[in-house]
């Protein structure tokens, strides 16, 4: 039953990434004339142009390079920068070598965030759940409601300034590493972008479980336990808190996902050595193989995630299980 | 204070819109919302009329700390931070609301085609819906902007197609309850057109959760295109705009903080503004203590199916 939504669900995926990567290459390969003018822009001489249209195969047909662009994908030929030396010639670096670094970083960022973001905003609404209506509950709720419309950048600028610049000068307000080490090797590097995507998700995660924590204490299964005579702690222990497990789950997936999105502005503000800001950096020098390729990873993730977010929360919840 | 004789949500969807809008401003909530979106609304339309500079003059030196000429100091090229400020919200607001209402509008027809019209329609618009799905937002937008470049149209197309599947989402849920209903069954009946059906039967029923929809989209255009000026993809860096000046002023911090400040404070006004009165307008409509996001997770969603589709 669950195995067949899985593979009915991962087929959906695949078939939606093949759209995406077709999306992809159209929006940066073929729509807007020629790349390779769009590329060297200023410095465009014909000799120039002839190199780069070559080396992107822009003189064959549109579908023929659409296919070899996705075969070389598939099979993990990912091809070269077109930053740097390309542009004279010479060939650029192999895009896998340039982004497998970055990707490794963002991926620590993503994972430590969210991770830390879940346990925090789970336990603040749980917390907040079972002392309703007290001053702490009324501070977080509104707190929440006003930290969800923050923009990530700001929220970065504001640790800046308090950690960095201002305030307490104790953490230092750009994270560039030396190329070629993660960010493993300087863990101060990674508490205030850490910290940014935490304040960012935290309060989506505390109001989905703030609510469904409130909902199963006023369900008629919590009221049958009290009028046992069950302990109260047992009951918030045992008959409330597995049923707000589905909900959870997929309120942190839905963070996961944003978090893949969220980097992408995080890092640019700290210039964090990772896909976030190579896909900034990319873009702005016209990379067209790295942008792809960046863009391509991050629907692969989102696809993947969503996924798995939903088969998580089907076999978490038994109702669920039988209703589909 | 005594509350105001509350409307029951059933009696305010039955008169309509504005009068939903009324009870959500008088609500303590939307009001605050509502003030603050109006101040910051305020500021950007009535600034440059009191600009005292022009915002591309140079009138002092590079981050010049606030004095008596330059009241907020100066800005990374010396030019008059206030000035900037007041002229740089009309660069970015009338984008926000413009990607705002292409979005919902796009969202909005997608959704309702896809509910009223099922079978094949339904299926390819909501394909269409999942592909746009797997790509942040943000994502999304860059790589429309990557190639041609950072054209004011282009954002706003961009921006609000970013918008429209998670609009066409909850629409889609709204209008699969709606056209269930007797009223729709019998002009039906009547042989009316399916385009008529939808636009003079459907639509004035799904005003609430248009409503909510916009406003949450409201909120996340201005914190896309706010982003988007502040990773330099937004208009010219000459013209004022608040989400480039977070950004130029950036390395100015240590000597002039308010070129920062004040601008990153008013698109937070704003954010936040907009954001609390869309909470205050949800509650109001559907009648709960609760947010709808919330709801539709855990609440009966056979009252308000639509809300099923607003996570």
């Amino acid at each position: 039953m669950v195995w067949r939504l899985v593979l009915r669900r991962t087929l959906l995926g695949l078939l939606t990434l093949l759209v995406v990567s077709i999306l992809v290459f159209f929006a940066t390969h073929v729509l807007p004339g020629n790349a390779a003018n769009a590329v060297l822009g200023q410095s465009a001489t014909p000799k120039r142009v002839e190199v780069l249209e070559a080396q992107l195969e822009l003189n064959r047909p549109v579908v023929d390079q659409y296919l070899s662009w996705l075969g070389n994908l598939l099979t993990g030929h990912l091809g070269h920068s077109l930053s740097g030396d390309t542009l004279t010639g010479g060939g650029g670096q192999p895009v896998w070598e340039l982004i497998s670094p970055k990707l490794v970083n963002s991926a620590i960022l993503v994972f430590l965030s969210g991770l830390i973001g879940s346990v925090l905003g789970v336990l603040l609404g749980i917390l907040a759940t079972l002392r309703r209506e007290s001053w702490f509950d009324r501070i977080t709720s509104v707190g929440a409601l006003t930290v969800t419309a923050l923009p990530e950048f700001i929220v970065a600028v504001v640790l800046v300034i308090l950690f960095a610049t201002g305030g307490l000068q104790i953490l230092p307000a750009v994270s560039t590493l030396p190329p070629g080490t993660y960010a493993w090797s300087e863990p101060e590097l990674l508490v205030l972008p850490v910290a940014t995507l935490v304040i960012v998700i935290v309060p989506y995660i505390f109001r989905m479980t703030r609510a469904a924590m409130t909902e199963a204490l006023e369900s008629d299964y919590v009221e049958m336990a009290k009028l046992n005579g069950v302990p109260t702690w047992r009951i918030n222990l045992f008959h409330a808190l597995p049923n707000i497990v589905p909900p959870v789950i997929q309120v942190i997936g839905l963070n996961f996902l944003y978090l893949a999105g969220g980097i992408v502005l995080v890092e640019f503000v700290f210039n964090y050595p990772g896909i976030g800001q190579g896909l900034v950096s990319s873009i702005t020098q016209r990379d067209i193989p790295v942008i792809q390729v960046i863009v391509v990873i991050l629907a692969a993730f989102y696809v993947a995630m969503n996924i798995v977010t939903d088969v998580i929360a089907l076999l978490a919840s038994p109702r669920r299980r039988v209703a589909r | 204070m005594a509350a105001p004789r509350a409307k029951s949500a059933a009696a305010l969807r039955r008169s309509g819109w504005p009068a939903t809008l009324w009870a959500a401003a008088r609500t303590p909530r939307g009001a605050i919302g509502l003030t603050l979106t109006l101040f910051v609304v305020a500021v950007a339309a009535l600034g440059p009329l009191l600009a005292p500079h022009s915002g591309e003059q140079f009138v002092t030196t590079p981050f010049a700390p606030p004095s008596v000429a330059p009241p907020l100091g100066g800005d990374v090229l010396g030019r008059d931070v206030l000035s900037r400020v007041l002229e740089g919200g009309w660069t970015l607001l009338p984008v926000a609301f413009a990607a705002t209402a292409f979005g919902v509008v796009v969202g909005a027809a997608a959704g309702i085609s896809a509910a009223y019209l099922r079978g094949r329609a339904d299926g390819l618009i909501m394909r269409s819906v999942d592909v746009l799905l797997a790509f942040p937002q943000l994502v999304l937008v860059l790589l429309l902007l990557s190639i041609v470049g950072p054209k004011l149209w282009l954002i706003i197309i961009a921006v609000g197609l970013a918008h429209a599947p998670q609009v066409a989402r909850v629409l889609r849920a709204a209008t699969l309850d709606v056209s269930e209903r007797d009223y729709v069954k019998a002009v039906e009946l009547q042989g009316v057109r399916p385009f008529k059906v939808m636009t003079k039967e459907i639509l004035p029923n799904l005003t609430t959760p248009l409503m909510v929809e916009s406003g949450l989209r409201l909120t996340y255009s201005i914190v896309i295109i706010a982003g988007l000026s502040f990773l330099g993809f937004g208009q010219s860096p000459n013209i004022p705009n608040w989400g480039t000046m977070v950004n130029e002023n950036r390395i100015g911090l240590e000597t002039n903080p308010w070129a920062v400040i004040v601008p990153g404070l008013l698109i937070v006004l704003f954010a936040i503004g907009t954001n609390t009165f869309t909470d205050a307008i949800a509650r109001v409509a559907i009648g709960v203590e609760r947010r709808p996001q919330e709801l539709a997770e855990v609440g009966d969603p056979d009252e308000e199916p639509w809300l099923e589709a607003l996570v």
